[in-house]
């Protein structure tokens, strides 16, 4: 873990210094820096765009599906809880936001929190039954979840808009609209700095120890006083709750909502995110949809170079960049698997480690 | 109420059940002999059927050569799957395991999509596509033939554990991995032979669906079948995958009958399975067959 990144002697003799999310000066800086570096990225400077539009609509997408991530690792990394319908749950909190804000009349600034808090319910109903189940056996019964949740998801006309998809409206509050991405990239913006705290102090207290802890060993666990199913279904809620936030931040980006973009293909992508960035870790979910969103789009520009160099037809290039992306990404999946299993927060670690040691490495 | 027409969904039903029951007795062999959830199943059954495909109509091999051929590339390889990806994924959590087999169906559904595009290529004919009437229902020969492959490949299935060496190595590995090489078998060999044996045999499921209705991606969908087969019939126990294969095989013929009868649905077929699955779990976590964990402290 990153505490044991200290230099000898340093020694923390307070339950307080150690349970710090911030441990040095510089990573508070870092932080404060980071904002503000974020804060300004949208903004004009004398008509000129500061970061070009493809840009920041990637970052934007980085930010919504950034937060599914962190759900999905509170339940997978911190609690072992396999689920394989995480896109379920996104796509619940997508059509719940649009539901509540186009067919209730609920601005769209609280109709965000609500879809969240409906898809948490949903968590609820889903995570009773799949709270006794573990390993294997849970993950089949998400995989099956999956596909009921996307079947209702394609028949529930009077909430989803059955086959023809459901609209959403461009975030307001009270007449205060904000469209258009350079404005809703604060939107997304708060959000994620919201829930990266949240998660990050989530785990400091006795319900995210109690969860490592279930993780790690559940019979010790259940031992010492720590409810299983409880924490199980806590788990299992908390992340429906990050999916919802997501899938409706996703809603009101895209302003329409179909049934067929929450596939079994998205919950993949989603663990893909975790295990690439590191099962267990806050910032690795982020690392990790970095590179799940990132990696197509620098697929394309390399095949963009290659072709620039005049090698190889282009038309048998651009045919096969589609299936060329998927592969990326499972044969990403199977490499990380075999070769860093920890993901790319335990690779960041090693470099910060390298760093701190240079020259000498022991 | 029709009866002819679920009389005849039944019997196709059945039909599509034993070949469920074929590749989900491979999953289950592989879960058996080395504890890993292959969700790419259906992929090797996709292989299959597009390299036997390939072999007829690209090479030109006549059918009886090409279709051994096809098969001893599968058993080459998932003992190259296994080796290469899975050994050193030996002991990790269950979710590595299951993550990196999905990993490996996201990988070859779109390399084949790729290699060989999304339409669906018909096998050039190898067996007479007559249909035969039994008591009144036509059913395709070429299905009958499926049905007979299928029971062929259960019936060798029993022969193999119950009466080979090697099947009973298995058989010991699949109780305890440790009191069998204690006892001089190589639990290298039978991990790699049971990914071996696992797809080639999906394989052969795969050139029978190819032979019946065409090669497209879409075979692989017998893949994701075979989880509510083997819920339903138990994890662990080959007879139950077998009957968990028919028992969902049954069930789709009836939502079939249901569906274009009284609900109008549309797609109740490929969603009832998950439902059965779902029901199961709920009741009975362990399936029909299955052994049930005991944990003491």
């Amino acid at each position: 873990m990153a505490g044991s990144m200290r230099p000898a002697g340093d020694f923390r003799t307070t339950y307080q210094a150690d349970h710090t999310i911030f441990p040095t000066r510089w990573s508070r800086l870092f932080l404060v820096f980071g904002l503000i570096l974020l804060c300004v990225l949208p903004l004009q400077i004398g008509g000129q765009n500061l970061v070009a539009s493809s840009w920041l609509s990637l970052i934007i997408q980085i930010a919504i599906y950034g937060i599914g991530a962190l759900g999905l690792n509170i339940l997978v990394g911190f609690t072992g809880q396999i689920s394989l319908g995480h896109a379920a749950f996104f796509g619940f909190g997508a059509f719940a936001s649009a539901y509540i804000s186009g067919k209730l009349g609920v601005p769209v600034a609280f109709a965000i929190p609500l879809a969240g808090v409906a898809t948490a319910l949903l968590g609820l109903i889903v995570g009773l039954p799949a709270g006794r189940l573990k390993g294997l056996y849970l993950a089949i019964a998400t995989l099956a979840s999956q596909f009921v949740l996307q079947d209702f998801f394609s028949r529930a006309a009077w909430f989803t808009g059955g086959a023809a998809g459901a609209n959403a409206e461009s975030f307001n509050l009270f007449g205060l609209v904000l469209s258009g991405d350079r404005k809703y990239y604060f939107v997304v913006l708060f959000y994620l700095v919201v829930m990266y705290l949240f998660a990050a102090n989530l785990m400091r207290t006795r319900d995210g120890r109690a969860m490592v802890a279930v993780r790690d060993h559940y019979l010790s666990a259940e031992i010492m006083g720590i409810g299983l199913t409880y924490y199980r279904i806590l788990a299992f809620v908390i992340s429906s709750f990050y999916a919802g936030i997501s899938g409706a931040l996703m809603a009101h980006y895209t302003g329409f909502v179909s049934s067929e973009a929450f596939d079994l293909l998205l919950s993949i992508n989603f663990l893909a995110m975790i295990i690439i960035g590191g099962l267990g870790s806050i910032m690795g979910s982020l690392l990790g949809t970095i590179f799940i969103i990132t990696l197509p789009e620098v697929m394309q520009a390399g095949v963009k170079f290659i072709q620039g160099l005049g090698i190889g037809t282009s038309d048998a290039f651009n045919e096969g960049l589609a299936y060329l992306k998927e592969m990326a990404i499972g044969l990403a999946i199977v490499l990380f698997l075999v070769f860093e299993p920890d993901g790319l927060a335990a690779r960041w670690r090693k470099i910060k480690a390298y760093w701190k040691l240079y020259p000498f490495s022991y | 109420m029709n009866t002819t027409l679920l009389l005849q969904l039944l019997v196709n039903g059945l039909i599509v059940g034993a070949l469920y029951g074929v590749v989900a007795m491979c999953f289950v062999l592989i879960y058996k002999a080395s504890q890993v959830v292959n969700f790419a199943q259906g992929e090797f059954v996709l292989i299959g059927a597009w390299a036997c495909w390939w072999l007829v109509t690209s090479m030109k091999l006549p059918f009886w050569l090409a279709f051994p051929v096809c098969l001893v590339f599968m058993a080459i390889l998932g003992i190259l799957v296994q080796v290469v990806v899975l050994r050193p994924l030996v002991g990790k959590p269950v979710i590595s395991i299951v993550m990196v087999t999905i990993g490996l169906s996201i990988f070859f559904q779109a390399l084949l999509k790729w290699m060989f595009g999304v339409f669906v290529q018909p096998f050039p004919q190898v067996f007479s596509t007559k249909s035969v009437e039994i008591a009144g229902l036509n059913v395709e020969s070429a299905y009958l033939m499926s049905l007979a492959i299928s029971l062929v490949i259960m019936a060798g299935f029993a022969y193999f554990f119950k009466y080979s060496r090697m099947g009973l190595a298995m058989r010991a590995t699949a109780f305890d991995q440790q009191v069998a090489q204690s006892l001089g078998i190589s639990v290298k060999q039978v991990f790699a032979l049971a990914w071996a044996i696992s797809s080639s045999v999906s394989a052969l499921a795969g050139v029978v669906v190819g032979l019946v209705s065409g090669v497209s991606a879409s075979v692989s969908s017998v893949g994701v079948k075979v989880f509510p087969a083997v819920i339903v019939g138990g994890l662990e126990s080959i007879v139950g995958a077998v009957l968990g294969g028919l028992i969902i095989g049954l069930l789709e013929g009836i939502a079939q009958f249901v569906d274009s009868e009284y609900l109008q649905f549309g797609n109740l077929i490929t969603i009832a399975p998950f439902y059965a699955m779902l029901l199961i779990l709920l009741i009975k976590p362990y399936g029909l067959f299955g052994t049930k964990n005991i944990e003491r402290v």
